[in-house]
């Protein structure tokens, strides 16, 4: 099993989602993010007094996945999130050591 | 405008009359004079409007521009600043500008309004006067506002205590007189021919020269500039604008004193500078490469609203739309280049707007009533003269806006100390000083 987080861009959200969700990704836990990358920040100006904000707003999926669909799953999301441009975010995988439904207590691939 | 001080002359007239109808049969008596019921009624709602300007026009506009750890003691500081300038009004502040008796610097007598009644008068431009409480009413608010503007360049770093301690005596010793030099029939400026519609010199150049001499003796902010201080409420700066320029109509259509042309010609260039204004700041943004912005906007409709102050009856429609463009490219670079390049902190940009748009409001409608550019003077109007009576009132202003100012100053900060500590200023001045948070 795979456990992969993915920084995307904000605006991208729902249509990760909806590509996630039509190769069979079942659930994904969702949060909003601040941080840099190459990208850096962007620039504020009051009355031309400048500021430069160095952390920009991003969104990170986390999905647990089976070892079967997480090379889809990565495809996916970077296809689906790529606009081409410097600050599009990135994806990394872990291995995922154990699952356990809290429901049920089911464990490994069936609680996924 | 011109304040006359006939003000009771009207009631004097009527007890003459009364004094004398045993032999004075065959002739007509002086009739007291009686306000027109419209023209009053323009008044009191012009009063009103300036109002609007300073609460909560000025303190949403100046609070959204500061750090939320200083909102309310921004906005406490304007409506404190407000509430106490109208009481030293009618003690003295009245007598100071209005006064029966005086010369061309200063004028005294009706102090704690004595005499003024319900029936006494005030003259306006033309035949027709107004009752007198209405005009010291409507007086009342142009001191109100002009020492709560004072206030954009010393807010987040100067005591509660140290403001109310300021304002009185600056009120006393610089604008109480300059109002009577700019507007009262015995003035030094009003005699020379000053043009001063709604109050360029007397509102704007003062309060805007006043708060950057007040600025410089205070010192800057701890941390400015190397610490980003950006505007916590842009929304509310926005709310602030918009209140300011329909409260401004009172400020500019009410200076004409009565519900005439003069009134309508103020209300016509009051919304089409003002719009010229806030464009012009986003064009130049633009210009040099920016976004248009928000701050752009607000700044630039300020700027627009200061310079065509003066101008308002004094100028054609586009005459006031090409000097309030002018101005807020000016006030565009005096806030963006000139004060970081002499580095002293103007928080709010109180002198960089007001002060510099005031100069050149002032100046530009020495031009803009000349009838060849549209305005109102008359064929015989010499803009060269005229530039000349106007420039020497602006630097006559800054002189003594500057000496009292230092005055005041240093009285606030003999009795107050002037500046909260640095504990207070780094946690922010509503829990020091007021103990409230903004916002929980």
């Amino acid at each position: 099993m795979k456990f992969i987080i993915a920084i995307i861009k904000p605006f991208k959200l729902d249509e990760v989602r909806e590509a996630l969700g039509a190769i069979g990704v079942a659930g994904m836990t969702v949060s909003e993010v601040k941080g840099f990358g190459r990208q850096k920040g962007q620039t504020e100006i009051y009355r031309g007094a400048e500021y430069s904000t160095n952390m920009l707003p991003k969104v990170k999926l986390e999905i647990a996945a089976s070892d079967a669909l997480a090379p889809q799953v990565v495809e996916t999301i970077q296809q689906t999130a790529s606009t081409d441009s410097i600050g599009d975010g990135k994806i990394f995988v872990l291995d995922l050591a154990s699952v356990t439904r809290i429901r049920t207590g089911e464990t490994g691939d069936t609680a996924l | 405008m011109i304040r006359k001080y006939l003000c009771g002359l009207g009631a004097l007239g009527a007890s003459m009359a009364a004094a004398t109808a045993a032999w004075a049969q065959e002739a007509a008596p002086a009739a007291a004079a009686v306000p027109n019921p419209g023209n009053n009624a323009w008044m009191m709602t012009a009063t009103v409007l300036v109002l609007l300007m300073i609460v909560p026009g000025l303190a949403l506009f100046y609070g959204g521009l500061t750090r939320s750890k200083n909102m309310l003691s921004t906005m406490t500081q304007i409506g404190a600043t407000a509430a106490l300038a109208m009481l030293v009004w009618v003690m003295w502040g009245y007598g100071m500008a209005f006064g029966p008796e005086g010369n061309q610097f200063v004028s005294w007598g009706k102090f704690f309004l004595a005499g003024v009644t319900p029936d006494s008068t005030a003259a306006t431009f033309t035949s027709e006067v107004i009752s007198e409480y209405v005009f010291v009413s409507f007086q009342m608010t142009f001191a109100a506002i002009t020492a709560a503007l004072v206030l954009g360049a010393l807010v987040e770093r100067m005591k509660f205590a140290a403001v109310m301690v300021f304002v009185v005596v600056w009120l006393t010793i610089v604008y109480f007189p300059i109002a009577h030099m700019v507007w009262e029939s015995r003035g030094v400026f009003f005699k020379m021919g000053a043009l001063d519609f709604a109050g360029g010199t007397v509102v704007h150049i003062n309060a805007g020269v006043s708060a950057l001499v007040a600025a410089l003796i205070l010192g800057k902010r701890k941390g400015y500039p190397t610490e980003p201080m950006p505007p916590h409420s842009l929304t509310l700066t926005m709310v602030g604008t918009g209140l300011l320029w329909v409260g401004w109509f009172g400020f500019n259509a009410g200076s004409a004193l009565e519900a005439n042309g003069s009134a309508a010609l103020a209300m016509i260039n009051t919304f089409v500078a003002t719009a010229a204004g806030g464009l012009a700041w986003m064009a130049v943004e633009r210009l040099r490469g920016h976004k248009a912005s928000a701050l752009g906007f607000c700044s630039g409709v300020i700027a627009g609203l200061v310079a065509v102050t003066p101008a308002a009856g004094n100028s054609g429609p586009f005459g006031a739309i090409v000097l309030a463009a002018i101005a807020s490219l000016v006030c565009y670079f005096a806030v963006t280049k000139l004060k970081p390049a002499l580095g002293y902190d103007d928080s709010l940009d109180a002198f960089g707007i007001h002060g510099v748009g005031g100069m050149i409001g002032a100046i530009g409608t020495g031009i803009v009533y000349a009838p060849m550019f549209g305005g109102p003077g008359g064929a015989d109007f010499a803009i060269g003269h005229q530039l000349l009576i106007q420039l020497f009132t602006v630097v006559a202003t800054i002189v003594v806006s500057s000496v009292g100012t230092v005055i005041a100053i240093t009285v606030a900060k003999a009795l107050t100390g002037l500046r909260v500590s640095p504990e207070v200023e780094v946690e922010g001045l509503d829990i020091g000083e007021h103990g409230e948070r903004a916002y929980n």
